[in-house]
């Protein structure tokens, strides 16, 4: 690790400290994200080879393509990648601040914040495609919202951050339970593929919300990080070096939140990103501390990856991404387990 | 959550003054009497409601009346909930003492889950639609979930860490073939989402019979396994210079909160924070001592499941909420109250 840090020195003073390895890793998931993304939009009822998408993408193919391309699988795929993104980043931070790789936003509840919001809009009313999206925005941001003030005492410690989630996700977890069995069947139908999370039908008007709101987050959080290493040496070591511990994780955990309650917005609660993106890009860059950028990096990948296994993989039947994550995620940890038992470690 | 016990709570295995134990036994008593109460009250209270007479009337005297039918549903439900509530406390201790862990709960090592994709099977592949049908497959799978978290977490040295990953890992690809299932299969969904709430409202004498051998099974090994768990809670090396087998306490502990669990649930769907609660509000009462934890909690846990279950029948009139969820709302604050009280160094 020490021989792959570089320094970047500006004749101004400035310095930024590079980590080799770390930004191989970032570019070659965003090549990989990227890849996915051309073969996704290629599949489907209507195959379009590689080089057909790219040449559509660069404003060159022939009308029929043109609206397959643009109008239909384009904006899936960025929802898709943004999606990834943000429940990357939002677990990493999330991960990052409880200093507990299982204070993932799955493991606090936000999802399942989100999940109630939803739920009360499609049983209660049958709302529309956007009010459901509004709705779970509402559940998951009061969520966070709620968990932060229930943890907080005179400043939010890791551990309680993440058991406060625990007891806050146990009760919207029954309140869930509660609206399906007073739903009718086709509305349970309905939330069910809701709650498993899934991109099926999503297009422009989701892309540019997310879009918008990654771009003021992204930036905002990644200027900030700086702190948040530190605070990995625990909060007293941190104030000495002079990090404003509260400010900075109310910030970030702000960040997160908005950056969650947003992905799940838009696609459901898909499982297991936020939880896994962080680990997978830890263990690639071999680097210590919240990795944010590869986490972000992962996050899209692994998404764009689960979308196009599950259009794939199930033959005519097509089932939601979430339930790709969901079941990849849960191989990944157990193989995790297997390996590191043999290995002796944990 | 991943964290050991604090000393104090690890200390002091040694016999307790004996006004101190007076005490204890003293607040066993007065919790048995609780528990009589809370079952009468079970029993009384509901859609109708019965004077004590008519309960007496019911429970002794039975000669056919309105009352004595009521009576006996009521009594067939109150039962199955002293059961499961005993046998979720029992398994909450167990797992707690066993993962070192005071917040450790049958959820976090995946047991529902297990349960609860067994169900799913039974239902949607099986053919199986009554309760005494899928009873069996959800003892099998939470059994083979216990094993594999077993297997997988601590075969040789079981961490808390790596209880916990191994459980939540088993959970979120089960979780992920239930959900998968459910969109697939509207029938399944129609049933198990009234499974999954957890509810006392199915309850027959034929359930009881069904469950009752791996309940009482379970509450024997559990309460057997008092004294090798409190030497275990000194730390490893000290258990071992003691002379305890660490292996086979581990086993048989997970083991006991296995067939507690796997049965319960089996019986009433997934219920939580009952094992997670109860065992965690006697501690503090008790002290560290799991002679005196278990039985509490055996007694106190079917306190709190048949008072929710009360609870939900006279809030929610003439319809009932079921006791899953109220248990879930009752004991999330308190969970929450617990955590924001114990000091920071303690989480």
């Amino acid at each position: 690790m020490k021989t792959t840090n570089r320094a970047v020195r500006t004749p101004g003073g400035l310095s930024l400290r590079l980590d080799v390895r770390a930004v191989t890793v970032v570019l070659l998931l965003i090549v990989a994200a990227l890849v996915a993304g051309v073969v996704l939009i290629g599949t489907g009822d209507f195959p379009i080879p590689a080089a057909d998408v790219l040449r559509t993408l660069a404003g060159e193919g022939n009308p029929g393509q043109e609206f397959i391309v643009n109008e239909l699988r384009l904006p899936r795929v960025l929802v898709g990648l943004l999606v990834g993104a943000s429940l990357g980043l939002g677990g990493a931070l999330f991960q990052a601040i409880s200093r507990n790789p299982l204070g993932s936003p799955d493991v606090l509840g936000l999802g399942q914040g989100a999940t109630a919001g939803a739920l009360v809009v499609i049983v209660l009313g049958s709302g529309s495609a956007n009010e459901v999206a509004a709705g779970a925005l509402v559940g998951g941001l009061a969520t966070g919202l709620a968990i932060y003030v229930l943890a907080w005492k005179r400043g939010v410690h890791g551990y309680r951050l993440v058991l406060v989630g625990i007891g806050v996700s146990a009760i919207v977890t029954a309140v869930n339970g509660y609206l399906l069995t007073k739903s009718d069947i086709v509305d349970a139908a309905r939330a069910v593929v809701w709650m498993t999370g899934s991109l099926d039908g999503r297009d422009w008007d989701q892309v540019w919300p997310l879009l918008a709101l990654t771009a003021v987050l992204v930036p905002l959080v990644l200027v900030n990080a700086r702190g948040l290493r530190m605070m990995e040496m625990g909060d007293d070591v941190s104030y000495a070096l002079g990090v404003r511990v509260e400010r900075v994780r109310l910030l970030l955990m702000v960040a997160a939140v908005l950056l969650t309650a947003s992905a799940t917005a838009a696609a459901g609660p898909v499982s297991f990103v936020a939880l896994t993106a962080p680990q997978l890009a830890r263990r690639l860059t071999r680097s210590p501390g919240p990795n944010l950028l590869p986490s972000l990096c992962m996050g899209a990948a692994l998404l764009v990856v689960a979308d196009w296994v599950s259009q794939r993989a199930f033959g005519a039947e097509q089932l939601p991404v979430g339930v790709v994550t969901g079941v990849l995620g849960g191989v990944y940890l157990l193989w995790l387990l297997v390996s590191e038992r043999r290995a002796g470690r944990i | 959550m991943l964290v050991e016990s604090p000393p104090e709570q690890r200390a002091e295995t040694a016999p307790a003054p004996p006004t101190r134990r007076a005490v204890r036994a003293f607040g066993l008593l007065l919790a048995v009497a609780i528990l009589v109460l809370v079952a009468l009250a079970s029993i009384a209270i509901g859609a109708k409601e019965l004077s004590l007479g008519q309960v007496w009337h019911g429970l002794f005297e039975d000669s056919g009346t309105y009352g004595d039918v009521v009576v006996a549903e009521r009594l067939s439900r109150t039962v199955l909930g002293l059961l499961a509530g005993a046998a979720l406390g029992l398994a909450g201790a167990v797992l707690q003492a066993l993962t070192r862990n005071p917040l450790a709960d049958p959820g976090l090592l995946g047991i529902n889950a297990g349960a609860s994709a067994a169900v799913v099977t039974a239902i949607t592949y099986f053919g199986v639609t009554s309760l005494s049908g899928y009873v069996w497959f959800a003892f099998f799978g939470a059994a083979a979930v216990g094993a594999l978290v077993w297997f997988l977490g601590g075969s040789r040295g079981a961490t808390p860490v790596r209880l916990a990953l191994a459980g939540t890992a088993i959970s979120a690809a089960l979780y992920g073939y239930l959900q998968a299932v459910m969109i697939m299969d509207e029938a399944a969904l129609g049933k198990m989402r009234f499974w999954t709430v957890g509810s006392l409202s199915s309850a027959t004498d034929s359930t009881i019979t069904q469950v009752l051998p791996f309940l009482l099974t379970g509450t024997v090994l559990a309460l057997a396994l008092a004294r090798p768990l409190n030497a275990m809670a000194m730390g490893d090396d000290t258990a071992k210079a003691l002379g305890a087998d660490l292996n086979r306490t581990r086993a048989l502990s997970m083991l006991a909160a296995t067939v507690l669990c796997g049965a319960a649930t089996a019986a009433c769907g997934p219920i939580v924070f009952v094992g997670l609660m109860v065992p965690h509000v006697v501690r503090s009462f008790t002290g560290p001592d799991l002679r005196w934890i278990l039985p509490y909690a055996a007694i106190l846990s079917p306190v709190l499941l048949l008072g929710a279950d009360v609870i939900g029948r006279i809030v929610a009139r003439p319809s009932e909420l079921q006791v899953g969820i109220v248990t879930a709302i009752l004991g999330g604050p308190v969970f929450i109250f617990l955590v924001r009280r114990r000091r920071t160094a303690q989480l």
